[in-house]
C-alpha cells in the first residue's frame, strides 16, 4: 500500500509545508525535535486535523484532497494510532479496551499473551504501569486489524528500561506486521534503532541533514538551537 | 396527613427528573465540545431561571401557557386541553425551573473528559453517536447522577412556580409544600409539621448522596 501525504497548514510559529510517500511495508520513524509540527503530520494522516491544503492518498483511495473538498473522517480510514498516553478508556478494564474496536475478541487474547499482559485482563489503566498501558494500547491497535500503524512518541513518558525493553519488542514485531508503520519521536538513538527509514521534520519541512547535525553538534544552525533542549542523554542507550 | 400531596410532589419530582435528564444531555453536549456563535448567550440564558425569582418565571409561564399564549395554544390545538392548573402543566414549569440544575453539572462532568479519548474513540471506528453512549456516559456517570439528584431536590422544594401554574387542585396540582402553606393558612400547625418533617430525612440523605459522587469523581 503507498501512502502519498502533502500537507500545507500555517501553524503558529511556522508553516506547516511537507510532502512524502512511503510504500513498503516497514517501519518508517518521523524525526525532529518536539514542536516541530511532527504530531500535527500524524493527526492529518488519522484524519483529527484538517490540512489548509494538500492530498493524501492510500492504496486507491483519496482521503483528503482539498481541491475536491475530499475528506474521509477518521472512523472510515481504519488505523492504528497509539499516543503517548490517554489511548485507554479508564472505565474499561485491559481485555475490554483492547477489545474495544477487535475485529475478532479471539485475538485479544493472543496478542495479549504476546504483549505479555495477560495476567492483567480484569485490571483497570490506573491499576498498571505505564509501560503496561502502552502494550496494551498498541494491543487496541492492532486488534482492529488496522492498515496502517501510526505511533506518536508511544514509550516517551516511559522510564528509560521499560522504553529499551519496549523498543526492543517493537523492533522485533514489526516483522511480523503487514502493514506500514509510521513511528515519531525526537530521540535519535531510538531512531536509528528502529528505523527503514527515515522522515527528518524540521519546522515542519522535510530537513534531510538535521539528525547530521545533531549528531556533529554544529552549533551555528538555529535548529541546534531548538534541538538542545531535547534530552541528549538518549544517546548513552 | 396529606399523603395525596407528598404522592404529587414525589411523582412530579421523579417525572421532571426523567424527562429533564433526557433534554439536558444534548443541551450539556453541545455546551461542553462545541463552538457557535452566541453560546455564552444561549448558555446564560438557559441558566436564567436560576438567577430569577420564581414567581418571575411562573408570571411568564402562565402568559406563555395561557390559553392565549404561544404554548398553551399549541397545545390546545393538538389535545383540546389546558395547560394550566393540571400535572402536565407544573411538570413543564417545574422542568423550566430546573433546566440549570441539570445542565451546569453534566457540563462539567463531560468537560472533564479528555479530547484525547474521544479521538481514541474516533480513530478506533466509533461515531460520534457512539462515542457518546460508550465513552462520554460511562466516564461521567457521577457528573450525571448528581445533575439527576440535584433535579429531584429542586424539584420537591418548588413552591412559588407551581403555584402560579397550577394553583393547588388535590392530586394534580397540590405539591407538599403548598399543602404545607395553606395548613400554616388555616393554622393548622400540626398538619404543616407532619408534612415538613418528611422532607427533612428524604432531602438530607440525596444531599449526602451527591456529596459521595462528588468526592468519588474528584479522586
Amino acid at each position: 500500500m503507498t501512502i502519498a501525504a502533502s500537507f500545507k497548514k500555517r501553524l503558529k510559529y511556522f508553516d506547516l509545508d511537507i510532502s512524502f510517500s512511503y510504500e513498503k511495508k516497514n517501519l518508517m520513524v518521523m524525526i525532529g525535535p518536539s514542536g516541530g509540527g511532527k504530531t500535527t503530520i500524524i493527526r492529518m494522516l488519522a484524519g483529527l486535523e484538517k490540512p489548509e491544503e494538500g492530498r493524501l492518498v492510500f492504496g486507491d483511495e483519496v482521503w483528503f484532497d482539498s481541491v475536491r473538498g475530499i475528506n474521509i473522517a477518521p472512523q472510515k480510514r481504519r488505523l492504528g494510532y497509539v499516543f503517548q498516553d490517554y489511548n485507554l478508556f479508564p472505565h474499561l478494564n485491559l481485555f475490554d479496551n483492547a477489545a474495544f474496536a477487535a475485529v475478532d475478541k479471539k485475538e485479544v487474547d493472543e496478542l495479549f499473551e504476546i504483549f505479555k499482559i495477560d495476567h492483567l485482563k480484569k485490571r483497570k489503566p490506573h491499576m498498571v504501569s505505564g509501560g503496561e498501558r502502552q502494550r496494551c494500547a498498541i494491543c487496541q491497535a492492532l486488534a482492529r486489524h488496522p492498515r496502517i500503524l501510526l505511533l506518536d512518541e508511544p514509550f516517551s513518558a516511559l522510564d528509560a528500561i521499560t522504553r529499551r525493553g519496549l523498543r526492543e519488542e517493537l523492533k522485533h514485531l514489526k516483522k511480523k506486521m503487514s502493514f506500514p508503520i509510521i513511528y515519531v519521536t525526537h530521540d535519535i538513538t531510538e531512531a536509528l534503532y528502529l528505523a527503514d527509514e527515515l522522515l527528518p521534520v524540521v519546522e515542519g519541512k522535510i530537513d534531510d541533514q538535521w539528525m547530521q547535525r545533531m549528531i556533529t553538534r554544529e552549533p551555528s544552525a538555529e535548529v541546534a538551537l531548538r534541538a538542545a533542549r531535547e534530552p541528549r542523554l538518549t544517546l548513552v542507550y | 396527613m396529606d399523603y395525596l400531596a407528598l404522592y404529587v410532589t414525589l411523582k412530579l419530582a421523579l417525572v421532571t427528573t426523567v424527562f429533564l435528564m433526557m433534554i439536558a444531555a444534548p443541551i450539556a453536549y453541545a455546551l461542553a465540545y462545541y463552538r457557535f456563535a452566541g453560546k455564552s448567550f444561549l448558555e446564560a440564558l438557559i441558566y436564567l431561571p436560576m438567577a430569577l425569582p420564581p414567581t418571575v418565571i411562573g408570571f411568564y409561564l402562565i402568559i406563555a401557557m395561557g390559553p392565549k399564549g404561544f404554548i398553551g395554544k399549541t397545545w390546545g390545538m393538538i389535545t383540546g386541553g389546558s395547560l394550566l392548573f393540571t400535572f402536565i402543566g407544573i411538570t413543564f414549569a417545574s422542568i423550566i425551573y430546573s433546566i440549570p440544575f441539570a445542565v451546569q453539572p453534566m457540563k462539567a462532568a463531560f468537560s472533564k473528559i479528555d479530547r484525547r479519548l474521544l479521538e481514541a474513540a474516533y480513530v478506533l471506528g466509533l461515531s460520534k453517536k457512539a462515542t457518546f453512549f460508550r465513552v462520554i456516559i460511562p466516564n461521567s456517570v457521577s457528573g450525571i447522577a448528581a445533575a439527576a439528584i440535584l433535579v429531584f431536590l429542586h424539584s420537591i422544594g418548588a413552591f412559588g412556580v407551581l403555584l402560579m401554574v397550577g394553583g393547588s387542585v388535590p392530586g394534580q396540582t397540590k405539591v407538599a409544600s403548598i399543602a404545607i402553606y395553606e395548613a400554616v393558612e388555616m393554622m393548622n400547625y400540626q398538619a404543616a409539621g407532619m408534612i415538613a418533617l418528611s422532607f427533612i430525612p428524604i432531602s438530607y440523605a440525596f444531599l449526602l448522596l451527591v456529596n459521595k459522587l462528588n468526592e468519588g469523581a474528584r479522586t
